[in-house]
């Protein structure tokens, strides 16, 4: 028994609820929102060094044990998940500081900020898939404030369509969940697994799984992803920061963690599906990243493309690849919110996202420009940055499990995502500036750059630091490739 | 022409009451019978619609000044204390516990602190039902 597992999402919900209290009072709100960010962080690493020290961490809500309670489980996996979120909000937030207008401020941007981050962390906490179900759907909504939030009519009309095309996706997961429990008679994930291995994964469980798959898929971006670039390029900067560094990771967390745990009896189907769906989402990713000349756009097609990756890495499921997949995902998260924040002040600096009437921006913001080319170089994985281990993990387990049409697949991706990148980079700050600089062209705030700063050192520790990374994303694929570790973890009594 | 609604408002102070009773009733034995939180919450946000459609927003706004949004905040942060008590007591999120005591009039009653969190779930369905019915209501 140990609180300490829930607390990185107490942390956000009582700040989320405290904010409602005040919403007019934007520096009590904004201090407030900065310390919890903080206080969180620290909680965080707390957290993952706690799974470092004493294996799984596991709390029964309530005192009642599993399969009866709902039960909280931090692996190594979703610990430093956990950490990561921490981060990336934490930035965001501070992005969003500078950046939101006061407007927004007024109208509850930070409780819903926070009850974001509630869904995310939950999400990546709990242990029982009806429990995800209900964190999805609290990250879900507060995302779909944070998208209308502002009323600008292109934000009305894309978030029509991402409420749609979620509470479609919603829909399907409780169908799935409704004919999981109807099967198997329990919900809790670590048992689901006990007894999907006992009664042997038949022909109806591994449909059930496909059918998981498709909700999954469908939040993260695999393959079904045609909702994904106009719902992003909707919300400002701070708030796509933020989605692109964590909602569709969610996703792949619960791809990962359902195909590790649960289904991972009949490879043969399951995981060449998500192989197959991992190469088509590589290459769609890339073709979008390399059509697009509008920085929204390059930066979401490279958000597939990242998520290909990342289902590749599980597709293949040796050891290697799981420890690739999981180091990526961590670098992702990060890269993702950095690139969209760079992208943020790219365009507010400009005062357009289309990059024919960009260049030259290099005079008048050197800064952002050398720090926009590191994170595109990490992006794609140069070696001293944080990219490289993983895809060099990922692309070692899929030559040596024999999947090398999909390897080539993902090497050629990664040399697309480099042009489409540096094509952004060359475009928008080498050249001659245009003659008619847009009107709402302006002074990026200074204060930005902390945030931005700070998301830089991280995905460069990351990168040379990978050595001191590793033993930790090794335990994390200790209870992804073993799932007893996990069952015994919370079935312990 | 302004209608006389004498007939709707006359019957509405007195069913108003009724629903109000009801939903406390509703509200108090979800441990037992069929009830609880949500439904209570809902029903008692029935009787201020009543009230809103025999008067009007302003009127009902009058009569009870209240900032609904901070209703809804105050029903979470009521959940998430009841929660977070157990922290007291060295147990895990979310534990509760009941006792008997033998109350006035009452007599031998049995208290849980899940009738805390019961009060968190109606104030905050209660909250949100009239911020929804009232914003709309006012937004023409």
């Amino acid at each position: 028994m140990s609180n300490l597992v829930i607390m990185p999402l107490l942390v956000p919900l009582v700040t989320a609820v405290l904010l409602i209290f005040f919403h007019k009072r934007l520096r009590a709100q904004r201090i407030l929102g900065a310390v919890s960010a903080l206080i969180n962080i620290a909680v965080a690493l707390g957290l993952v060094l706690h799974v470092r020290g004493n294996g799984i961490a596991t709390l029964q809500l309530g005192g009642w044990a599993p399969p009866q309670g709902i039960v909280f489980v931090a692996d190594m996996f979703a610990a430093l998940l956990v950490l990561t979120t921490a981060i990336v909000g934490a930035c965001c937030l501070f992005f969003a500081f500078f950046t939101i207008g006061e407007p927004r401020e007024r109208h509850y941007f930070y409780p819903f900020f926070h009850f974001l981050l509630v869904g995310v962390i939950g999400s990546f906490l709990t242990g029982d898939i009806f429990n995800l179900f209900v964190c999805f759907e609290v990250m879900l909504i507060a995302s779909y404030a944070l998208i209308v939030l502002g009323g600008t009519k292109r934000q009305l009309r894309e978030s029509i369509k991402y409420l749609l095309i979620n509470i479609v996706s919603s829909a399907l997961f409780v169908t799935a969940v409704a004919y999981l429990y109807g099967t198997l008679g329990t919900l809790n994930m670590a048992d689901l697994s006990m007894r999907v291995a006992e009664a042997g994964q038949d022909g109806l469980l591994t449909l059930l799984s496909v059918l998981l798959l498709l909700v999954f898929g469908l939040k993260a971006g695999l393959l079904l992803f045609f909702w994904l670039p106009g719902s992003y390029s909707a919300p400002p900067p701070a708030v796509a920061a933020v989605f692109a560094g964590l909602l569709t990771k969610v996703g792949v967390y619960a791809i990962i963690r359902v195909f590790t745990l649960i289904f991972y009896h009949d490879q043969a189907v399951t995981h060449v599906l998500i192989g197959v769906l991992a190469a088509i989402t590589m290459s769609a990713g890339v073709i979008g990243a390399i059509a697009y000349r509008d920085v929204h756009r390059i930066l979401i097609y490279n958000i597939v493309a990242a998520v290909g990756f990342m289902a590749f890495g599980l597709a293949v499921a040796s050891r290697e690849a799981l420890e690739g997949a999981t180091f990526y995902l961590l670098h992702d998260m990060l890269v993702k919110a950095l690139l969209f924040l760079l992208g943020g002040a790219l365009i507010a600096g400009a005062g357009t996202s289309r990059l024919a009437e960009m260049g030259g921006l290099i005079r008048r913001f050197p800064l952002l420009g050398w720090l926009l080319l590191v994170a595109a170089l990490a992006l794609v994985g140069v070696p001293p940055t944080s990219g490289f281990v993983g895809k060099l993990l990922i692309v070692q387990g899929g030559l040596a499990e024999g999947w090398y049409w999909i390897t080539g697949i993902s090497l050629a991706s990664s040399l697309l995502m480099l042009y489409s990148m540096m094509k952004l980079f060359m475009a928008a700050f080498w050249g001659e500036e245009p003659l008619h600089r847009p009107p709402s062209a302006s002074r990026v705030p200074t204060g930005v750059y902390w945030p931005i700063g700070a998301l830089t050192v991280l995905v460069l520790a990351l990168g040379v630091g990978a050595q001191w990374a590793m033993p930790y994303v090794a335990m994390a694929a200790d209870a992804l490739t073993d799932p007893q570790i996990y069952i015994d973890a919370v079935m312990k009594e | 022409m302004k209608t006389n609604d004498v007939i709707l408002q006359s019957a509405a102070k007195l069913v108003v009451f009724v629903i109000l009773t009801f939903s406390a009733y509703l509200f108090l034995s979800g441990h037992h019978e069929p009830g609880g939180g949500f439904i209570g919450g809902l029903m008692s946000a029935a009787a201020l619609v009543l009230l809103a459609l025999a008067y009007d927003l302003d009127t009902i706004r009058s009569v009870l000044p209240v900032n609904y949004r901070i209703v809804t905040a105050t029903g979470l942060l009521l959940a998430i204390l009841t929660g977070a008590g157990s922290f007291l007591f060295d147990r895990p999120f979310l534990s509760h516990a009941f006792d008997y005591f033998t109350l006035p009039l009452l007599g031998k009653t049995e208290l849980a602190t899940a009738v805390l969190f019961d009060l968190g779930v109606y104030l905050a369905v209660v909250g949100v039902t009239m911020t929804i019915i009232l914003s709309i209501g006012e937004d023409r």
